[in-house]
């Protein structure tokens, strides 16, 4: 039985075909514009918070978390003991008072792949530390991604918040449209390459949310998309998206990604395994590792093209500034290249 | 287009600017471009003696993250304290604002620089 979002209703009522994603019904509309507007509330969205919660999220994520001020995200991976990714995520700090849900100031929020959000859940509940109460709220949440160069300019009129100051993955609370809501929260994230938002909502709000969008996007071109077009345009962008790109078989630095793993911030899941890696390369057999190909082996070329403008999780499929640096250097820093899936959240 | 005819810089993309003894560091536009928006700077502390080509740092941007090299020799003066809370004038304006460090005692021992010219022919 495929599960349906919030917004099911709508996107038969304009007739769109469903088709599953994830598990999920889904338009299936591979529009693009000046503006597309996507429901994404397939994403699972997984709330840390007591005392424990930063060690808890430190431990469970390769990147270092500690580095979040509240509101601002980041990407990063969860790993097996082998090195292998349980998954790639967005982690939030959450906003002080945010959503009136206490204790703002301890609470972090992991938004996950759908495909994957019980693996997670249940991967990350074995690995809490103590002082950690781990809710899944990914059902409480819609969650509606509007991407595109015109983005910017159809939220921010019906934003109770400046969202053209709000900066690449950082999130604010705020009303939209005037809708009340328990959590309301925009997010300057996105899956698509180009600049635009992403708004987490209370579930049952999220119909009116997205009618008022397509409302007030109507003369800017906005239209709305579906998860295909959402993933040719990752796929432009070299956003590597979970299942395909990486999955458990895979460490990191094979994916890429090596730039997101700090071994400096101490223990970690898959710490050790990732460490030897990071020195040593994957060994033949134990770690895991796609193809026998060598570790970060996106061969960054310096003439890659340059993206006009700014936005979040860029464009260019490429090759960091590290282009050529010599190639010595610990893997995975200079090796960069893209990331970000997913989106963010309060 | 600002005037870098002072400027020199790195293969690795970094620039450096001589000043009054002093020198001043930072990312090219090519690299901020290459880079995708800023949100992460780990600098060196303030003291710290550095030669030509150490790492000082890592810089990292949505979607990825990238060691820092000095192109000269030097202590460090100073860094742009600035960017910790608005990393972004590294994308904005990387060779004003979003300088990265300042060094004083220069050495430029071992340093491998490029001018305007010869930078622009490796990035085109």
């Amino acid at each position: 039985m495929a599960r349906r979002t919030p917004l099911w209703d709508r996107h038969v009522a304009r007739g769109a075909r469903m088709v599953e994603f994830g598990g999920y019904e889904m338009p299936h509309l591979a529009v693009r514009g000046r503006a597309g507007v996507f429901d994404i509330s397939h994403m699972g969205e997984v709330l840390l918070t007591g005392a424990g919660a930063e060690a808890s999220v430190q431990r469970l994520v390769a990147n270092d978390v500690a580095r979040l001020s509240p509101g601002s995200a980041l990407y990063g991976v969860m790993c097996t003991e082998a090195g292998g990714i349980v998954d790639d995520v967005i982690v939030y700090r959450r906003l002080q008072g945010e959503g009136g849900s206490p204790p703002p100031e301890d609470g972090f929020l992991v938004v996950v792949n759908a495909a994957t959000r019980e693996k997670d859940v249940a991967w990350m509940r074995a690995h809490l530390l103590a002082d950690t109460e781990l809710t899944d709220i990914s059902d409480r949440i819609a969650l509606i991604a509007v991407q595109g160069p015109g983005a910017v300019d159809i939220v921010a009129p019906l934003c109770e918040a400046e969202v053209r100051d709000l900066r690449p993955f950082r999130s604010t609370g705020a009303r939209v449209a005037g809708i009340d809501a328990s959590t309301s929260v925009v997010s300057r994230t996105g899956y698509t390459g180009e600049d635009g938002v992403e708004i987490y909502i209370d579930a049952d709000r999220g119909g009116e949310l997205w009618d008022a969008l397509l409302d007030a996007g109507r003369d800017r071109g906005l239209v709305p998309a579906g998860l295909g077009a959402r993933d040719t345009l990752r796929l432009e962008a070299g956003l590597r998206l979970y299942g395909q790109d990486m999955d458990e078989s895979v460490d990191p630095y094979s994916a890429g990604l090596g730039w997101t793993v700090k071994l400096a911030k101490g223990d970690f899941c898959g710490s050790d395994a990732l460490r030897r890696i990071a020195e040593q390369g994957p060994p033949p057999s134990a770690s895991p590792s796609r193809d026998g190909a060598s570790p970060a082996t996106v061969t960054p070329s310096a003439t890659a093209t340059a993206r006009p403008g700014r936005s979040p999780a860029a464009a260019t499929p490429s090759p960091s500034a590290t282009a050529s640096r010599p190639p010595s250097s610990t893997r995975g820093s200079p090796a960069a290249t893209t990331s970000t899936s997913t989106s963010a959240a309060p | 287009m600002p005037d870098l005819s002072g400027f020199r810089f790195t293969a690795t993309h970094e620039w450096v600017e001589t000043v009054d003894g002093g020198a001043r560091v930072g990312i090219t536009d090519f690299a901020q471009a290459q880079l995708g928006d800023v949100i992460f700077l780990e600098m060196p502390e303030v003291g710290t003696t550095l030669k030509a080509g150490d790492r000082f740092g890592v810089i990292e941007s949505v979607k990825a993250a990238s060691d820092l090299f000095v192109p000269v020799g030097g202590r460090v003066a100073e860094v742009n304290g600035a960017l910790a809370d608005a990393p972004e004038r590294v994308n904005t304006d990387p060779y004003g604002e979003g300088w990265i460090l300042r060094l004083e005692d220069v050495d430029e021992a071992g340093a491998s620089l490029l001018d305007e010219a010869a930078y622009t022919r490796l990035t085109t």
